[in-house]
């Protein structure tokens, strides 16, 4: 778990006075410093959250951006070039990760050493449709729901149409994406019990938002290749 | 001396400009022939006949010129082969004169055949970024060194550092990399300080980009892009060739493309009916074929319109990807700005009233700016943000994405994406590899670009060899790798092994791509800034358009025109060439410019009535080629008696 920043004093290259580690300028001088240790949250100033204003974030990034990027520093000696590109980097990947919320859900996640995404999914290759992790309750539906896609496919090749299919698919379509809404609402519940939670609460509530990712991820996959079927 | 101005350059298909900011206003910069664009055609001159002196090349309208008599020296449309590999290339060579040398290897960027050498495509577009850069340095009347240049916003990673390459070869420090929609974006965001979502649909001469940008307090932010790289004008033109050289094959028998000539002049001619067909509801072909027979035809705006609607049909998908990527539907967009000479096609105007539904929302799309011109005039403003040099453009800042999503190929030939299409650029990725064999001391990444699933239909970016891993049990090395786009889009990769602490030695083999080394050996010529050779090549420069100027007043009593000047007008002529001739030969390079100008001022006049002579003739039955060619001068040059340009 690194949510804790480091607090090493170092000196600033520019003016000499000692800063905290984790900083983009230097409180004193205010010139550029080299990418901070700290994590996604640390770069907005941001308590580590689920639930974060949307708003504040948007105005942080505008307002860093402003300062950091590298438009600013097109004639500025060579190392505070790069600092500048290593920080924008930063500040964008942030921004990108934060803004979204399952994005950022992920991240906080893995930050409190959480496993989750595809790569611990024992996926087939490609990340999608991992049979080991069909959520137990759809088992069933899923079975069905694949053989209509595979039939729908088949059908398709030979330019034949069939309505009665394609309504199948496309109500199992808004079925599932109403699971996949539940799910989020879901999510935002745990998001708050975690957010407000301590030691004990947060466990559980991180246990219960790694399983709805999972299954969050296995649906709107499947969603994924309905919508393709259908659209083709 | 300062590092001086810092210029915007429209690098395109068709045509290239050069602007840059006078006050808080860009400015396109003319050329010496008086004319905002330069054809982006680029002719090799004969060889010196001591075979020694460096060969000439000579770029822009002169070099156009010569490709209907000398189209083996010519080649025009370079940038659809920029950052192309061979096998990238067979569609081109298909619908394009281009002959490519045929000692290329695989793998090696490909060279053109003109006349008897042989040039790569950035060694190309570096003349015309050259002749740019001279224009800019005649107007302003100092060195020119940085530069801004644009790109089509979907150019990928090659493409990119191609055109970077291109402007190093040429002398030019380029700051950085604008995507054309984006340019587009900021010079019309320039005098209107909003907040809203605008999209910019760019339809040129050879790409199609749609951008979807979302504006607030100056800052200006991407949210998606898709487009074309095979896509514009220029396919237009292609379909109305097709079209005219099956009908000149059935008609009169003749396969006109053993003629490249003749086909220079039918293409020649299928634009200049593609231009009018925008103003005009109908145009004529009229062209006199290789056995004196002429091929006649008359093109109704609706029967074009058919022709082309499959090419116009082709920016649909791109645009509704790139809503969908940012997450909006086409009435949430406030303003289209329409980019790129096509644009001015009424069908490709209603395909974009339709798309976002402009019309029933009482909007019209932007097109007060010339569609030419616009994005020159944007990478003028990016250079003034860079240069920190305005204050109008001190609160403007730029956020633009990667088009593509960059990926490593894993095990099985997938692709493993670490960086998505539309992210905001700066954006890095840090992957972790290891060995898959005890004391293994090299491990091989493929990066490749594109939303493909299989790394073989991605675009192959490059490949790199992690060396000098010390030997360990496999498994055991910790190798991280950062993968950073820069704010120009292009990628830069740096690796550390972990465990040892050492840093990975990383020989990156790009895909297709120049190394340092030969770009390094492509550099035009030894750009030797020092003031006094500047001062020096202006000072020639400006004695050899006195030279012009007065070789043409000299000329002048023989024309009729010359008899309607008044006295007073003969006076004045008198006057600015007295002054003229009596400067030319000092060292003052401005002086002789002044003193040029005044005397083409005092000839303006004259130059009009030869003008109007020529279209009189014209009527009378000669050709307005042929009346130019008395005047000295194709009449098509704004001024007869401008200066002749410079290489």
């Amino acid at each position: 778990m690194k949510v804790v920043e480091s607090a090493v004093p170092v000196a600033c290259w520019s003016c000499s006075v000692a800063h905290n580690e984790s900083t983009l300028f230097c409180p004193h001088c205010s010139k550029i410093q080299p990418p901070p240790d700290g994590d996604y949250y640390s770069v907005f100033g941001l308590t580590p959250k689920l639930e974060i204003d949307l708003a504040v974030l948007e105005h942080e990034f505008y307002r860093l951006s402003r300062k950091l990027h590298p438009d600013r520093f097109a004639r500025a000696q060579e190392r505070e070039k790069e600092w500048s590109l290593a920080d924008t980097a930063l500040l964008n990947d942030a921004y990108r990760t934060l803004k979204d919320p399952l994005r950022r859900t992920e991240y906080l996640l893995k930050l409190h050493g959480a496993c989750i995404g595809e790569e611990f999914a024992g996926a087939d290759g490609n990340g999608r449709r991992d049979p080991s992790r069909v959520p137990a309750d759809l088992l069933e539906e899923v079975f069905d729901l694949n053989m209509q896609i595979e039939e729908m496919r088949a059908a398709r090749k030979t330019g034949a149409i069939d309505r009665e299919l394609e309504s199948n698919l496309t109500e199992a379509k808004e079925k599932f994406q109403s699971l996949l809404d539940a799910v989020d609402a879901d999510l935002r519940t745990q998001w708050r019990a975690w957010d407000a939670g301590n030691g004990a609460a947060r466990g559980t509530a991180q246990k219960a938002m790694v399983a709805l990712l999972d299954r969050r991820r296995y649906l709107s996959n499947l969603l994924r290749d309905v919508t393709e079927t259908l659209g083709a | 001396m300062s590092e001086g101005r810092v210029v915007g350059i429209d690098l395109g298909t068709t045509n290239s400009l050069v602007a840059y900011m006078e006050g808080d206003a860009p400015q396109v910069i003319p050329g010496a022939d008086g004319s905002n664009l330069v054809p982006s055609v680029v002719a090799l001159d004969p060889l010196p006949a001591d075979g020694r002196s460096r060969p000439t090349v000579t770029v822009g309208n002169s070099a156009r010129k010569a490709l209907i008599e000398t189209p083996e020296r010519v080649i025009y449309s370079v940038k659809r082969l920029m950052g192309r590999g061979l096998d990238e290339m067979k569609d081109e060579l298909k619908l394009f004169p281009f002959r490519l040398a045929d000692d290329v290897e695989a793998g090696e960027v490909p060279r053109v055949q003109l006349g008897e050498l042989r040039f790569t495509p950035p060694e190309i577009s570096a003349y015309i970024l050259r002749q740019l850069k001279r224009n800019a340095e005649r107007f302003l009347g100092e060195p020119v060194t940085h530069a801004v240049i644009t790109v089509p916003a979907y150019f990928n990673d090659a493409q990119r550092q191609a055109t970077k390459d291109a402007g190093r070869m040429a002398g030019l420090h380029v700051l950085r990399l604008v995507n054309e929609p984006t340019a587009a974006a900021l010079a019309y965001g320039l005098d209107r300080a909003k907040a809203g979502t605008i999209a910019v649909y760019d339809l040129g001469g050879g790409t199609f980009d749609i951008s979807i940008l979302k504006l607030r307090d100056g800052i200006f932010e991407v949210q998606s892009t898709n487009g074309d790289t095979h896509l514009g004008g220029d396919d237009i033109d292609n379909l109305l060739l097709a079209i005219a050289l099956d009908e000149i094959y059935s008609e009169h028998g003749i396969d006109l493309r053993a003629h490249p000539g003749a086909v220079q002049a039918l293409r020649k001619a299928a634009i200049d009916a593609k231009v009018r067909l925008s103003t005009e509801t109908s145009a004529r072909f009229d062209v006199e074929l290789p056995n004196g027979d002429r091929y006649q035809r008359e093109i109704p705006r609706a029967v074009f319109e058919m022709i082309i609607e499959r090419v116009l049909e082709r920016t649909m998908a791109p645009c509704k990807q790139a809503l969908a990527d940012a997450g909006i539907t086409p009435a949430e967009i406030d303003e289209v700005v329409l980019v790129g000479g096509s644009t001015r096609i009424p069908a490709v105007r209603n395909l974009v009233d339709d798309l976002f539904q402009l019309g029933a929302r009482g909007k019209r799309p932007h097109t007060e700016l010339n569609p030419d011109e616009v994005v020159a005039l944007g990478a003028a403003v990016q250079a003034s943000i860079l240069a920190g040099a305005s204050k109008t453009t001190d609160e403007m800042l730029l956020l633009d994405v990667t088009p593509l999503s960059l990926g490593i190929e894993a095990l099985g030939g997938v692709v493993a994406r670490i960086i998505q299409r539309n992210s905001t650029i700066p954006a890095s990725a840090t992957e972790h590899f290891t060995t898959g064999v005890d004391g293994q001391t090299s491990v091989a990444i493929h990066v490749v670009q594109g939303e493909r699933e299989i790394a073989a239909d991605c675009r192959s970016l490059a490949r790199f060899d992690l060396k000098g891993i010390p030997p360990m049990s496999a498994g055991l090395p910790r190798i991280e790798v950062r993968f950073l786009i820069d704010a120009d889009g292009i990628l830069q990769v740096s690796a550390r092994e972990q465990r040892s602490g050492k840093a990975a030695e990383i020989a990156v083999k790009p895909t297709y791509g120049l190394t340092d080394d030969q770009v390094e050996s492509m550099i035009l010529e030894s750009f030797d800034h020092a003031e006094e050779d500047f001062l020096k090549r202006l000072l020639v420069e400006a004695r050899n358009e006195a030279e012009t100027i007065l070789a043409a007043v000299a000329r002048g009593p023989m024309n009729p025109a010359w008899q309607q000047l008044t006295g007073e007008e003969l006076a004045a002529i008198a006057a600015a060439r007295r002054h003229l001739v009596a400067v030319k030969d000092g060292n003052d390079f401005a002086a002789i410019r002044n003193a040029t100008i005044a005397l083409d001022q005092a000839t303006r006049r004259f130059a009009e009535l030869m003008m109007d002579a020529a279209v009189t003739s014209a009527i009378r039955g000669k050709t307005m080629e042929a009346a130019g060619d008395d005047l000295g001068e194709a009449v098509t040059a704004p001024h007869p008696m401008a200066a002749a340009e410079f290489n």
